[in-house]
């Protein structure tokens, strides 16, 4: 039949890595990237509708906005900027490593993204679990697991039911007679800050984690050489997926630690 | 044709002028679309495939005619654009002296209360040949409050005031729908509206009458008669000022804790971050419920919240209360 | 004529030979048209379905007293109805079926850029839509299709978070698809093919998939903000928590007005492809139609405030909303009259598809004129949430969208299946629905201006008269969209043989074989010609080779 023998030619012709829709090489690889870059369009809009609830309600709330930002632990963050901008570089060096067909370098610094995602996933988890801790009245995270040192709690950061924001930090609690009056909207604010920060960060963190999927696929393509210096499309738009993830963090980062 | 109305009642002053537009617009569009079909029927009848016409240098494209019919549309379009929009600014701003009515909406009733404390349930009297203001808030979700024979609908929030005004000029009975889906019952949130002469509005306003309140109790419905409408709502507020301590700050000749209130509504005040913002309704309504929001240059954001503390009700009647010091400082 | 015969090898036909082999060799497809076909499936099903709500909720205002069922099934009826037919029929109906089936043929390629992506749109589509299903057999949702807070975040007691759920999911295999057309189109055209060569039907799928990736996402994470505060009563919307009700309109409207869009683009592209063909001549002002889909697909995205006039938002914003929706009906106007214009000296045959242009431009025009009415700020405060907007968003997406699907189905279905349907039987299906249009809605204009708001389950007495008009309307309506069903479904088996190009169309799709073979075409396709390129004496000869019997 016609269309078996022109598939079974188009095979023939071209390596095993070019798909049945394409007519080249270069065709597939620029619909790969096209495809990638518009995916981040997609990405950046949904993260877009957060930050406009962010612009909103940081209009709303600007007092709350400050104070709820200064309870997050701005040097763990910063550490976390660092490790994310080093893994946008190794990311890069792998891609290049691709290129050239380095295959020892392409691994190295593939294991070494994977390395400094791992860390920023795992410092991002600490800091949540800093505000889980709190609200289960235990100092830091470690007390909170062996369950030693707990007592009532007074501050809790996590939305929900039980969100406290620990008065002393209020800048305006101290009315003259009226103390417990700082309720309600104030509460609200801090509330929300911490809810986009739980979203915008959330989210944030599953890219991260889907990246490291994306991450490993590709090391272990690499490992059955799939990769040559005529083909490494996989590498490159997971690297351009992976500088999205930092990218987003860029602005995140600002955003809610130093407003 | 009352049982088989085709056109609304026109009973408002901007009845007449949205009409107006209305027909321009309908006037409009049967130009295109009274025309548009014969010459498509036209053409595909003289141009049908059995018909032997001349179909020589048929053409492809025309600048020109591209052109013009770019232009004249742009030109009809930004035509009903700025009458609508003259209209439309005139609809959303308030004169100046209006009978201010205050309006709670919940699921599923309209609660009005008149300037005398005079209050009613899914009915709402005006009187005729008078701007009357309605200020309006929602308990829960977004109601809206519409009536069509006035051509005035306004969005119910919950959390904020919004503001409609209106001049009815024609006695009678009119539709009042809630236009925006407000759950189970959202079609059974209708009234009425009943315009009056002015004399048969403030009669009405005098007489007694039990009301259930949007909290689910019962008011006896006593209204208190005083000579000019507008005070004892305010005089409501006033006690309630009193009562909450308020006056221990925001003392009337200056100098507290808190600024004077005198002569604050509809004044520009100018905050401690250099901006500057309009005491208006919502202003005020904020500074109550969330006082460091906005912070007046000079004072300290020291003031309470009274979130949860005074109901819908009573936040109207303080807020009518400051609107009459205003008044007394003109 | 008698030498027509089905070709032997197509993509339907496959050499399974156990039914579990066949349904694999359907549901595992990554063929883009057996994609379309699943599509075309799943979509009618939400369709009749979606209708079958209409149906509940036009027979219980033919009374105004709530009678036939008691407000919480009436509200839940409608909402049923919105939910469905804006998320799961109209939104994905001309893009996903027609072009799913189309773009790869019209452009010369062999299949979309990404075949596995697309089935996933699919099965996505299939589960956001099991979601709503199973939401609506479940008790339903009662929040209207726009979910507006805080009614749908803290106040309905009904299956809000599944709907959601299901319209969230449904989302993703929207942008799966936009994606995927979008490098497809600039991509994987055949050699020769420049932008000005492209048929408009693919102008405006671009359009369309440019909006389908961009907007959304937005309505993704507004519609999850809704459920987090309902799960956990966090105030992102409601005031009573903090929130702000009116920053979901603004994020959802954000995306549906866009969305409407989505809805109303592909089908003035099919359009385009109708009027051209049954005039034997070259569109009209051709660069003009493209540049106007762009056009709208961009001020589309400029227009959302124009939802939220009587919302409390500024005068001012109130203004520049109104200002730029005006300016969105120029590049619609512009539109209408190049196919108005694409008749003149055409050859002009009144095929069904025909039927369905010349009905599509009519409605379209009373559906964009009465947009105007409700972008002018002031006439909008009064006809704002009445009868007047259901009856303008009917006529555009049900007067233009549904005409111009049903026109691209009729069209098309020769191509899809190899077979014609029954001609006499498609002009009478075509003239009952644009009848039972007109009954239905128009009425609603006058219901509209007399105040009568939507989402009423009892009304006052005196708008009983059109309410009556309405639904007697709708039972023509109604018929009209069976009998396709019906002829449709004999053609399948009895329908003549159509031949490759039975409309002496032109285009690369109607190059291949009907229906085309897996890969489409046997040799890539070399374009050296315009879109729509009858010579210049085609609609002469055309006219000249027509005798008393042959089809009008």
């Amino acid at each position: 039949m016609a269309t078996i023998t022109h598939e079974e030619a188009h095979v023939h012709v071209h390596g095993p890595e070019l798909q049945h829709q394409f007519e080249t090489p270069e065709q597939q690889k620029e619909a790969a990237t096209l495809g990638m870059w518009a995916f981040l369009v997609t990405e950046i809009m949904l993260f877009g509708g957060i930050f406009m609830a962010y612009i909103v309600y940081r209009w709303a709330f600007p007092e709350a906005w400050e104070e709820a930002a200064a309870m997050l632990n701005t040097p763990l963050a910063a550490v976390n900027t660092v490790v994310l901008l080093v893994s946008s570089l190794t990311v890069a060096l792998a891609v290049n490593a691709a290129e050239e067909g380095n295959k020892r370098r392409l691994l190295t610094m593939l294991v070494l993204t994977m390395i400094l995602g791992l860390t920023f996933l795992l410092i991002k988890g600490y800091e949540y679990s800093e505000k889980f801790a709190h609200c289960a009245g235990a100092k830091d995270p470690i007390s909170w697991i062996t369950g030693s040192d707990l007592h009532e709690s007074h501050e809790c950061l996590v939305p929900g039911r039980n969100f406290m924001f620990p008065s002393e930090h209020g800048a305006t609690s101290s009315g003259h007679g009226h103390g417990a009056a700082k309720t309600g909207l104030m509460q609200s604010g801090h509330q929300l800050f911490f809810f986009l920060y739980f979203c915008a960060t959330g989210l944030h963190a599953i890219h991260m984690i889907i990246g490291l999927g994306v991450m490993s696929t590709i090391t272990v393509m690499a490992l059955r050489n799939t990769f040559s210096p005529t083909y490494y499309t996989p590498v490159e738009i997971g690297g351009l997926y992976w500088h999205l993830i930092d990218i987003i963090w860029v602005f995140l980062f600002p955003l809610f630690y130093l407003v | 044709m009352r049982d088989f109305p085709l056109f609304p009642d026109q009973a408002s002053t901007f009845a007449t002028q949205v009409d107006q537009l209305y027909f321009f617009l309908v006037a409009l569009s049967l130009i295109f679309a009274g025309v548009l079909p014969f010459v498509i029927l036209y053409l595909i009848v003289r141009y049908h495939r059995s018909q032997k016409v001349d179909r020589s240098n048929p053409v492809n494209s025309n600048l020109k005619l591209e052109l013009t019919w770019t232009i004249i549309p742009l030109i009809l379009v930004m035509l009903v654009f700025f009458w609508g929009a003259f209209l439309y600014v005139q609809i959303r701003t308030p004169p100046m002296r209006t009978l201010d009515v205050y309006v709670i909406g919940k699921q599923w009733m309209w609660h009005v209360q008149h300037p005398n404390g005079k209050r009613e349930n899914n009915e709402l009297h005006v009187p005729i040949g008078q701007p009357v203001k309605l200020i309006m808030t929602s308990q829960d979700v977004i109601h809206s409050f519409y009536i069509p024979a006035f051509r005035v609908k306004q969005d119910v929030l919950p959390g904020r005031y919004t503001v409609m005004w209106f001049q009815a000029t024609k006695p009678g009975e009119y539709h009042l729908f809630c236009a925006e889906y407000c759950g189970t019952e959202h079609s059974l949130m209708i009234g009425r509206v009943v315009a009056l002469p002015l004399a048969d509005y403030e009669r009405w306003l005098a007489t007694p009458g039990p009301v259930i309140l949007p909290d689910g109790s019962i008011d006896t419905g006593r209204p208190t008669v005083v000579a000019s409408p507008g005070d004892p709502m305010a005089a409501a507020g006033a006690q309630l000022f009193t009562n909450l301590g308020c006056a221990g700050c925001h003392a009337m000749a200056g100098g507290g804790v808190g600024p004077s209130l005198k002569g604050l509504y509809g004044a520009t005040e100018k905050l401690n971050d250099g901006s500057t913002v309009t005491a208006d309704e919502n202003y005020l309504r904020e500074s109550i419920l969330n006082p460091n929001a906005k912070i007046v240059a000079g004072y300290a954001p020291v003031m309470p919240s009274y979130q949860g503390q005074i109901s819908e009700d009573q936040l109207n009647q303080l807020i009518a209360y400051i609107k009459s010091l205003a008044d007394t400082g003109n | 004529m008698a030498t027509l015969s089905l070709p032997q090898s197509s993509y339907i036909r496959d050499n399974s030979r156990t039914f579990t082999e066949w349904l694999k060799s359907w549901l595992l497809t990554v063929d883009h048209k057996r994609i379309a076909i699943l599509y075309l499936l799943s979509i009618n099903f939400f369709f009749l379905l979606g209708g079958l709500a209409a149906t509940l909720v036009r027979v219980e205002l033919i009374t105004p007293q709530g009678d036939l069922m008691s407000s919480d099934v009436y509200n839940r009826a409608f909402t049923l109805h919105g939910v469905i037919m804006v998320f799961f029929f109209l939104i994905p109906s001309i893009p996903a079926v027609l072009g799913n089936f189309l773009v790869p043929l019209m452009i010369g390629a062999r299949d979309l850029a990404f075949p596995r992506l697309n089935l996933l749109s699919w099965y996505l589509y299939m589960i956001g839509g099991l979601f709503a299903l199973i939401a609506a057999v479940f008790g339903g949702v009662d929040t209207g299709w726009t979910f507006y807070t805080p009614f749908s975040s803290t106040y309905s007691n009904s299956n809000v978070v599944m709907t959601i759920t299901g319209a969230f999911i449904m989302g993703f295999s929207s942008i799966l698809t936009g994606l995927n057309f979008i490098v497809t189109i600039h991509k994987m055209r055949a050699p020769g093919l420049t932008w000005f060569r492209l048929p408009l039907f693919i102008w405006a799928n671009y359009a369309t998939s440019i909006i389908q990736i961009l907007a959304t996402p937005v309505l993704g994470i507004a519609l999850l903000l809704v459920v987090v505060e309902r799960l956990w009563g966090v105030g992102i919307y409601d005031p009573a928590l903090g929130g702000d009700p009116l920053l979901f309109q603004h994020l959802f409207w954000f995306y549906s007005h866009p969305a409407v869009y989505i809805m109303i683009l592909p089908a003035m592209g099919v359009i385009s492809e109708l009027i051209s063909t049954f005039s034997r001549k070259r569109i009209f002002g051709y660069e003009f139609i493209a540049f106007s889909s762009i056009a709208i697909a961009i001020l589309g995205f400029l227009v959302w405030g124009h939802h939220m006039f009587v919302s409390s938002q500024s005068v001012y914003a109130g203004l520049i909303f109104s200002f730029i929706t005006m300016l969105v009906a120029i590049p619609s106007a512009i539109k209408v009259f190049n196919w108005t214009a694409t008749l003149y000296k055409g050859s002009i045959s009144y095929r069904t598809p025909m039927l369905y242009a010349l009905g599509f431009i009519g409605l379209f025009v009373i559906g964009g004129l009465t947009g105007i009415f409700l972008g002018v700020t002031a006439v909008d405060l009064h006809v704002t949430d009445t009868y007047f907007v259901v009856a303008h968003f009917h006529y555009v997406m049900v007067g233009g969208t549904i005409m111009a699907y049903l026109g691209g189905i009729h069209f098309w279905w020769p191509k899809m299946t190899g077979r014609m349907y029954n001609e006499t039987w498609g002009s009478i299906a075509a003239l009952i629905i644009f009848v039972g249009f007109n009954m239905t809605f128009f009425p609603q204009f006058i219901l509209g201006y007399l105040g009568m708001p939507r989402r009423y389950h009892v009304y006052p007495p005196e708008f009983q008269v059109l309410h009556v008009m309405s639904t007697a309307g709708a039972s023509i309506l109604a018929i009209g969209f069976i009998v396709p069903l019906i002829y449709l479904g004999i053609s399948l088996r009895k329908g003549r043989i159509a031949g490759d190009n039975p409309w002496g169309a032109t285009g690369l799709e109607w190059k291949t074989s009907s229906p085309p073979p897996t890969y489409n075409f046997d040799k890539t396709p070399i374009v050296t010609e315009e879109a729509y390129a009858y010579p210049p004496e085609a609609a002469e000869r055309d006219a000249a080779s027509w005798r008393p019997g042959s089809p009008l």
